[in-house]
């Protein structure tokens, strides 16, 4: 397994695009520090690229990656390997790839320049969603044989956590405004980790006071340590389910 | 070695594979026939495993195929239509593959050697021509000294030279008691090589024999011309 994570890992520093992602998020994170007086001002700007970069390029390079690796798959499953870590060795390997780019583009400045208790959060918060979107971005690729399909569904995807689930959740706020429904939106915030991540972050800043109400009911459970653990756990899941759906779909596939 | 019992595959509504029964054994050359579309490769990637069959089942040596990778170790597989990561040099691959397969016994070397890889060892494979890629792909099937080959369409693509060279080392293997299983269109030189025939026909299985009772019972003396007759009875 160890072998083919390697020849992974080197297929994909060789393509270069890790490379620039990782340029781009140490030039942005630079910029944004060094345009800020106060650093954590600038953590808040940086939040923000986090939740929207981090999850699309994640999601949409590992898509790409999977449908061009077809050849490289179909050479692996006719020799004596297991199919399950040919596919578990392909999560690794980019899951690695992405998480040291997110190390060092973002993580090491996040360090230099406010290595508080938020931007500790911050730098976990991202390597998770990393992580959690190639393992969803692998699901989509199994799925679907055609490329063009999938590379769109995986788009969907991004949209649907980036955006629309917001949109929804406004919705539904504003449709039962009359109805308690602090307590239901903590459920509710478990089924989109970009969401999960952002109030994970938030309440590290201090800023729940700013959300009325709904930001004091998710101060009271995403504030403790329980709360905190049970969101991690959460975004465990997310990296855990997909890719075991993934893998058992991998493993009768007709290639 | 190899027996395939009742194995059904659908991929929709067309049936690949229809209750497909068969089996080869060591110092065996099996020549898999039929018209194009009659479930050749679907058989053979049901035996590599790549195909995963909708029923029946594929013993190797004794042991069921589902759920186990050990045995690939002993099957040297050439595709129809070789696909390699782009971005690699053949050299690349070579060294990948006996990486991948951590092969300790002889590595057989004759076909680089003899298809004179030296200069090419540098080119990246998407430069290669399909005749090139083929030669990348019969020298991996051969080079881990396998029990068993499979090999589906060797010599489509391949120059005079080349499809020579590589008759000559299927004959040799087949000596040295190996397995070995063929697909081709050009019957001609099947005859030299196989000793049993598969005929395949809409996904299923319409006989297998010995070459010489097939050129007996349809008292021709080429596989070409055994074979004709026996399509033409066919339809």
């Amino acid at each position: 397994m160890k072998k083919i994570i390697k020849y992974v890992i080197t297929d994909i520093l060789r393509n270069k695009i890790i490379l620039s992602y990782t340029i781009f998020l140490l030039a942005i994170s630079f910029t944004i520090f060094s345009l800020e007086d106060n650093s954590s001002k600038g953590l808040l700007s940086l939040l923000n690229i986090v939740l929207i970069v981090v999850p699309l390029i994640s999601i949409i390079f590992s898509t790409i990656y999977i449908y061009n690796s077809a050849e490289f798959i179909e050479l692996l499953v006719s020799q004596p390997l297991q199919r399950k870590k040919i596919w578990l060795s392909l999560f690794t390997g980019l899951a690695t790839s992405f998480t040291i780019a997110f190390l060092i583009g973002a993580g090491v400045p996040i360090l230099l320049f406010e290595p508080t208790a938020t931007g500790l959060m911050i730098i976990a918060v991202g390597v998770l969603l990393s992580v959690i979107f190639v393992a969803v971005a692998m699901f989509a690729a199994v799925k679907t044989r055609d490329k063009a399909k999938g590379i769109g569904i995986t788009i969907l995807i991004w949209l649907y956590f980036a955006l629309v689930f917001d949109g929804i959740v406004l919705f539904l706020l504003f449709q039962f405004a009359d109805y308690p429904l602090e307590k239901a939106m903590i459920g509710v915030s478990a089924l989109n980790p970009i969401d999960l991540g952002r109030i994970l972050i938030l309440l590290k800043m201090d800023v729940s006071a700013l959300m009325g109400y709904t930001g004091a009911i998710f101060k009271d459970f995403f504030g403790t340590t329980t709360g905190i653990s049970i969101s991690f756990v959460v975004l465990l899941l997310w990296i855990i389910v997909p890719l075991f759906f993934s893998t058992r779909k991998f493993i009768r596939k007709d290639l | 070695m190899i027996i395939a019992t009742n194995i059904t595959k659908r991929f929709g509504k067309l049936i690949a594979l229809d209750n497909v029964s068969a089996s080869c054994s060591k110092g065996e050359c099996v020549a898999l026939i039929g018209p194009n579309g009659s479930g050749k490769t679907t058989l053979i990637k049901s035996i590599l495993g790549m195909v995963v069959p909708d029923s029946g089942t594929i013993t190797f040596n004794g042991q069921n195929i589902s759920n186990n990778w050990q045995y690939r170790s002993q099957i040297g597989y050439m595709p129809q239509i070789g696909r390699y990561p782009e971005n690699m040099t053949i050299g690349q691959v070579l060294d990948m593959m006996s990486d991948i397969r951590m092969h300790e016994g002889r590595r057989d070397n004759d076909l680089l050697n003899e298809f004179d890889f030296k200069s090419l060892l540098d080119k990246r494979m998407r430069t290669l021509s399909g005749g090139t890629r083929q030669k990348v792909s019969a020298a991996l099937a051969f080079m881990f000294d396998p029990e068993v080959l499979i090999l589906d369409e060797p010599t489509a693509g391949l120059d005079p030279v080349a499809s020579e060279i590589l008759k000559q080392k299927i004959i040799a293997e087949k000596k040295s008691g190996k397995l070995i299983l063929i697909t081709s269109h050009i019957l001609s030189e099947l005859d030299d090589l196989a000793t049993q025939v598969i005929y395949m026909q809409d996904g299923k299985l319409v006989f297998h024999k010995p070459i010489e009772v097939l050129k007996h019972e349809t008292g021709e003396h080429k596989l070409s011309r055994a074979i004709a007759s026996v399509m033409v009875q066919c339809q």
